[in-house]
């Protein structure tokens, strides 16, 4: 192996190990970012290192180790060791080696709770939700400060500031490493998933020509929520969630077209979906339902409406009945009018643009609906739909007006000439 | 970028026996670890080829041989398809798996739509 071989191997088992590590030196050191530290350093110790003795053969358990015994040489010395050992609730002998040996065997079982705790300290509200974003990239995706800024298009030095100032906060607030209980964890738990989703998202909006850093986002995303869903089997919401970005990610080839043009969901080649990832996907949404003693949340009722896409091999099969009943379900979860305007277009699909339009007109006087421009888009092609083509032009020039997309106000003025 | 990992047959897998204990405990625990590092998207293994077969259709002629086939260790004994980051990721993962099985382990990148776009240059053409 070439020194250059091995730097991309020690890169790949940072990648693999590093969640790993941080977590379980969290749980010696209580601070994350002093946990980090000492995980960076055993990263140090293996470049210098494995160029000249080789990659060794658990290399995971080499880093933890590494890191572990500066964990806790650092406590030593703070002279803390006791207090922080009956932390951990154990008894243990301070007499050398044996408690090396004992805090490992500690950490080997708690391991998993630690990632755990990780991910609920990198998603804290104490934290700007961009400070849980750029931190949870981080410590549990392992990435480093420079493929987070090209991943947000921001400055390098904007986000190791945003990093340091969160691992502060963190410190200062005396945040606890450990993973909510109760009422809290339904909470926190919302804050760590709104955190993945809108890693998802960030990903999910990049275009051509964006640095690839950012559609990779989607997969760091889809990443966390295959061990968020490891962690925590029991939460139909984390199974739901990650149902919904495997199947919203199953689209992905096929949502744009061959000049970078968005191609919307019914005008999608269904043979572009990625079969692998729509077959997670519902696997996810049966497990999730499969919980018992819980109503479903908006991040399942959406992956249940993506999943009804999913399953219609052809547009024409998509059951539209089920997807308004799941709409119903998910206004009366998250009031919305724009989940009430889905559920219309939804029961104009399955039920005619007449019932469509009844739905829709009950919308009319929602003051948050009153400058949006999917109202009178959505209104203008029912009434097209309907024949009434005078009240459909007037519809869709209304909408032209209101959108600030350029390529949609085309299309939309495009329609008006139509009708 | 996805990869695929396969290990291949050997003398017992094609006599229809089970793995040892050890190889299914160490096999499991990769498998347990790829999905707790969110990257396994797919795993599965195959039985003995005297339970498969051979199809080759030639000049329109079809042609079905059944199993078992003489060369195991061109046979596969089973796949994964990992979505990593690089691979060294897929080649760590690798190494991994070939230390639970005791044996090589090919590593394949998988084609991905992504490979046909005009500014791809995967393709040697």
């Amino acid at each position: 192996m070439t020194v250059t071989d091995t730097h991309g191997a020690i890169d790949a088992v940072w990648r693999i190990e590093s969640a790993r590590i941080i977590a379980g030196v969290a749980r010696i050191v209580r601070d994350v970012g002093l946990a980090e530290e000492l995980a960076q350093d055993a990263l140090v110790a293996a470049l210098e290192q494995w160029p000249d003795s080789g990659v060794p053969n658990n290399p995971g358990a080499w880093l933890m180790a590494i890191a572990k015994r500066r964990a806790i040489d650092l406590i030593r010395r703070k002279e803390t060791y006791q207090r922080k050992l009956a932390e951990m609730g154990h008894e243990l002998e301070i007499d050398g080696d044996s408690v090396e040996d004992d805090v490992e065997a500690i950490l080997e079982d708690t391991i998993e709770d630690d990632l755990l705790r990780l991910v609920f300290t990198a998603c804290h509200p104490v934290l700007t939700t961009d400070a849980r974003v750029s931190l949870t990239l981080r410590l549990l995706g392992g990435l480093k400060t420079d493929e987070i800024a090209r991943a947000f298009l921001a400055p390098e030095a904007t986000i190791a500031q945003r990093i340091v100032r969160a691992k502060r906060n963190l410190a200062k607030a005396g945040v606890e490493f450990e993973v909510p209980t109760g009422d809290e964890l339904i909470d926190r738990l919302s804050s760590v998933l709104e955190v993945i989703y809108l890693i998802y998202n960030e990903g999910y909006s990049a275009t051509a020509g964006d640095d690839w850093m950012r559609p990779a986002l989607c997969n760091e995303a889809l990443r966390l929520g295959r061990l968020l869903a490891e962690l925590m089997p029991a939460e139909p919401e984390v199974h739901g969630l990650l149902a919904l970005m495997e199947i919203q990610a199953s689209r992905a080839n096929a949502r744009v077209g061959p000049n970078g043009e968005p191609v919307l969901l019914l005008d999608q080649d269904r043979r572009r979906w990625d079969r692998l990832l729509i077959r997670r996907g519902l696997e996810s949404i049966d497990r999730a339902w499969a919980i018992e003693g819980s109503s479903p949340g908006p991040y399942l009722l959406q992956a249940a409406i993506a999943a009804c896409h999913a399953r219609a091999a052809e547009a024409d099969d998509t059951d539209w009945a089920r997807i308004a009943g799941l709409y119903a379900v998910l206004a009366q979860v998250v009031p919305s009018p724009v989940v009430e305007l889905n559920r219309a277009v939804a029961i104009s699909m399955a039920f005619g643009p007449e019932r469509g339009l009844v739905a829709v007109d009950a919308l009319s006087d929602e003051p948050s609906l009153k400058d949006y421009h999917l109202l009178p888009s959505v209104r203008g092609d029912l009434l097209f739909k309907l024949g009434r083509l005078d009240e459909a032009r007037t519809e869709f020039e209304r909408a032209a007006g209101l959108t600030r997309n350029e390529r949609e106000r085309v299309l939309l003025l495009d329609r008006a000439a139509a009708c | 970028m996805r990869y695929m990992i396969i290990n291949k047959a050997d003398a017992e897998s094609e006599a229809g026996v089970m793995a040892s204990q050890q190889v299914i405990e160490g096999v499991g625990k990769v498998i347990d670890d790829l999905s707790k590092a969110g990257v396994l998207l797919f795993a599965e293994g195959v039985h003995r080829s005297s339970l498969g077969a051979r199809v080759k259709v030639a000049g329109g002629k079809r042609t079905v041989t059944d199993g078992p086939f003489a060369e195991t260790k061109e046979l596969i004994g089973g796949v994964l398809v990992v979505d990593v980051r690089s691979r060294d990721e897929a080649l760590e993962w690798a190494a991994r798996l070939a230390e639970a099985l005791d044996d090589e382990v090919e590593v394949r990148r998988v084609v991905e739509e992504a490979d046909f776009a005009p500014d791809a240059d995967i393709f040697k053409n």
